[in-house]
């Protein structure tokens, strides 16, 4: 899904909608996880949106590959941005919805 | 049409996901059923666009399908981030940043790896 909405950008560019999806995705999963440990949600619920929405909403290999195109572009620091900021932000994203 | 590609491809990539992560379980608590399945991913994705971008007579379904919708759905971000900060959360901050950086490194890796893979068939299969 994610980079079927990543489909109608440029390379060379600041992937934004994967990054969008990726931090969007580790907040929500960080939300339900929450809810399931303290069973809020029925496991169904957590399988349906956990598992299978965020796992599937979310993606590792297009970061991976638009990392790589970054680079093939010389776009270096883009590249080292967006790995930093990827992570960074998924992981807190995660926290806070955790969290909360 | 595009869409049943992607959602077909995606039910089958989470469905994939979640019975190899049910079956990589290990002791010591570092997620190793994502960590391998998010690495495989980005190999298999770095592969298949470079041979779509060499190939140009693939259908872009087939595109939509494999790429987007397989691949796509069977890595996750998101797994990654909660399984991150539920091992920091236990105490085990060795195995939450072995985690980080050994998905990141290796992934960006092996999407390299599966790029240069494409790019060297396509030679080969020109000297033929």
């Amino acid at each position: 899904m994610a980079n079927f909405i990543n489909k109608k950008r440029k390379p060379g560019h600041f992937p934004v909608g994967t990054w969008v999806i990726n931090i969007t995705g580790s907040f929500l999963l960080g939300i339900v996880y929450k809810l399931h440990l303290t069973n809020e949600i029925s496991d169904v619920m957590w399988f349906f949106v956990g598992i299978g929405f965020c796992g599937a909403y979310t993606t590792f290999s297009t970061f991976g590959y638009e990392t790589i195109t970054l680079l093939q572009s010389n776009k270096k620091f883009l590249a080292w941005l967006y790995v930093m900021c990827s992570v960074i932000v998924s992981v807190v994203m995660a926290a806070i919805g955790f969290i909360i | 049409m595009k869409l049943i590609c992607v959602m077909l491809g995606g039910f089958f990539g989470a469905v994939s996901r979640y019975g190899i992560g049910e079956w990589l379980q290990t002791d010591t608590g570092f997620p190793l059923g994502t960590f391998l399945i998010n690495l495989a991913g980005c190999f298999s994705l770095g592969w298949f666009l470079t041979f779509i971008t060499i190939r140009k007579y693939i259908k872009s379904e087939i595109t939509l399908l494999i790429g987007t919708g397989f691949i796509g759905s069977f890595t996750t971000f998101s797994t990654f981030s909660l399984e991150t900060i539920l091992l920091f959360h236990a105490g085990q901050t060795f195995y939450a940043v072995l985690y980080i950086l050994s998905s990141i490194i290796f992934g960006i890796l092996l999407s390299y790896v599966g790029l240069k893979v494409a790019m060297f068939n396509r030679k080969k299969g020109e000297s033929l």
